[in-house]
């Protein structure tokens, strides 16, 4: 192959002490750090992993925040005289949770899963993944604690004087009308967490910025690895802007019917 | 059918109702009239336990209704409550606003709740809204939805809660027009209101609340043309 040759004669200018114009430089240190010995497999199976511990981290993030909402909420909305034991005890833990996960840096969650929780496993990107769900729970549960706040509260009450319950009242109205309002703080939500998945590099993840850490290791450089790593997260996320953007569009146009 | 004992709220340090003590007979159509502040809408949405009173007991039919073991679902079905703000499902057609409530708390089924939509919609001349939203429609039409969704229940009472005030002057009438017609059909029928007219016309007694308390109860007759307590001649000087 062509440039495989021109790297090869380039390589061995630049060993023989040949100084290089900045053009021909750049194409070396460009095919070390993505194309030399199929490096570029490297970054493809990191963004494989990083857009793979999104998606689970999230479904683990929307679950847990769902449970602790409406564990919140219901427990805030219970009649007077008719406080149910285990949902107050409920409630403490998930307050407690909310507390702890938000006072915290991720990084130190990052590395207490890592070094500390699940010390004997070596399963890093699962353990990874794991500490970004439940962090991402936390605020997802105060996004959608915000929304069906936000709701008129005469919506609710509407439906509980028809007779409908609080169960049958959330799942038919305050819920699909919440889910519309919160959908913009959701998808930044997401964005975060697909920006936080570098973090579980620190506990050995291998996504992508552990592969560009690995290239850099190996060729002594890190400046092309880190820089095309950048631009990697860069255009995902821009790419993730515009579904979300998108999407919105998608809903608002439905309000006006 | 309700009747209303020693019923106190208060909200933190603020007294709204003092100690009110009330009956209801079936079939009366009773007229809450009074300042803002004077606790009317509380008073009103504490008869179906939308707040919960501090002190006193509500019964409906013999039930207490704010005793925590009675199920307060099964109450609410048989009173219908209307809105000062309507308080339609915007996610929901017209159609499903008002066959929600009906089908899933399992009063009927879904053909047949259909079935008494359209008729209930005709009644108050909007069949041709079914298929709408809510916010296709000007203020007065949602209020009549508004009803209809309530009456959809079946209830054996109906309590309004300033129905008229949040509407255009123009689309008052058509309000009042069906709360007339479902008076004449012998409903049980509690309102407050600030339409004097409304009151004179259909109420069979009006309470004038103030500063937490019933202060003068009597025939519209009696209560427009010769109020006893200074309140109350003070208040009705203002508004009529």
């Amino acid at each position: 192959m062509e440039w495989a040759q021109l790297y090869t004669d380039l390589t061995a200018q630049l060993v023989s002490g040949t100084d290089l114009p900045w053009w021909q430089d750049f194409f070396v240190n460009f095919y070390r750090a993505f194309v030399d010995g199929g490096r570029w497999t490297l970054y493809l199976k990191g963004v494989l992993t990083t857009l793979r511990v999104t998606a689970l981290a999230l479904i683990m993030g929307i679950v847990l925040g769902v449970l602790v909402a409406i564990i919140r909420s219901a427990h805030d909305q219970q009649r007077p005289g008719r406080r149910n034991p285990i949902l107050g005890i409920l409630n403490l833990i998930c307050k407690i949770y909310t507390t702890v996960i938000r006072g915290t840096p991720m990084i130190v969650q990052m590395l207490i899963m890592g070094s500390i929780i699940f010390a004997s496993s070596r399963n890093f990107t699962i353990i990874g993944t794991i500490a970004l769900g439940i962090n991402s729970g936390a605020y997802v549960s105060e996004i959608i604690r915000g929304g069906l706040m936000s709701l008129d509260p005469g919506q609710a009450e509407a439906g509980r004087s028809l007779g409908l319950n609080y169960a049958q009242t959330m799942r038919f109205i305050v819920i699909p009308q919440a889910f519309k309002a919160i959908l913009p703080a959701l998808g930044n939500e997401f964005i975060v967490l697909f920006k936080d998945t570098a973090l579980i590099t620190v506990i050995g993840g291998k996504e992508l910025l552990y592969a560009a850490q690995a290239v850099g290791a190996k060729t002594y450089s890190v400046i092309f690895p880190y820089l095309g790593a950048a631009v990697i997260y860069l255009i995902l996320v821009m790419i993730l802007t515009w579904l979300q953007g998108k999407l919105e569009r998608r809903l608002r146009q439905s309000d006006r019917r | 059918m309700i009747d209303v004992k020693h019923l106190s709220k208060s909200f933190g340090d603020h007294l709204v109702l003092d100690d009110i003590s009330e009956h209801i007979y079936p079939g009366e159509k009773v007229v809450i009239i009074g300042p803002s502040g004077s606790g009317k809408s509380t008073f009103l949405r504490c008869l179906n336990l939308l707040e919960n009173p501090s002190a006193g007991t509500i019964s409906f039919d013999g039930t207490v209704i704010n005793d925590p073991k009675t199920d307060i679902n099964a109450v609410r079905r048989q009173m219908g409550m209307v809105f000062q703000h309507f308080n339609l499902f915007p996610n929901m057609t017209i159609q499903k606003n008002i066959t929600l409530a009906p089908v899933q708390t399992g009063l009927m089924k879904q053909a047949e709740a259909d079935q008494q939509a359209i008729q209930l919609l005709r009644r108050v001349g909007l069949e041709e809204k079914a298929a709408a939203y809510p916010s296709q429609l000007s203020g007065g039409q949602k209020q009549r939805i508004a009803i209809v969704r309530a009456l959809a229940m079946k209830p054996k009472l109906m309590l309004f809660d300033e129905p008229t005030s949040a509407l255009d002057p123009e689309m008052v009438g058509e309000v009042l027009d069906v709360m007339k017609q479902l008076a004449n059909e012998g409903m049980t029928m509690v309102v407050v209101t600030h339409e004097m007219g409304f009151a004179r016309e259909v109420g069979d007694r009006v309470l004038f609340m103030a500063d937490g308390k019933i202060v003068e109860q009597n025939t519209p007759a009696e209560i427009f043309t010769n109020p006893r307590e200074e309140r109350t001649k003070a208040f009705l000087s203002k508004v009529l």
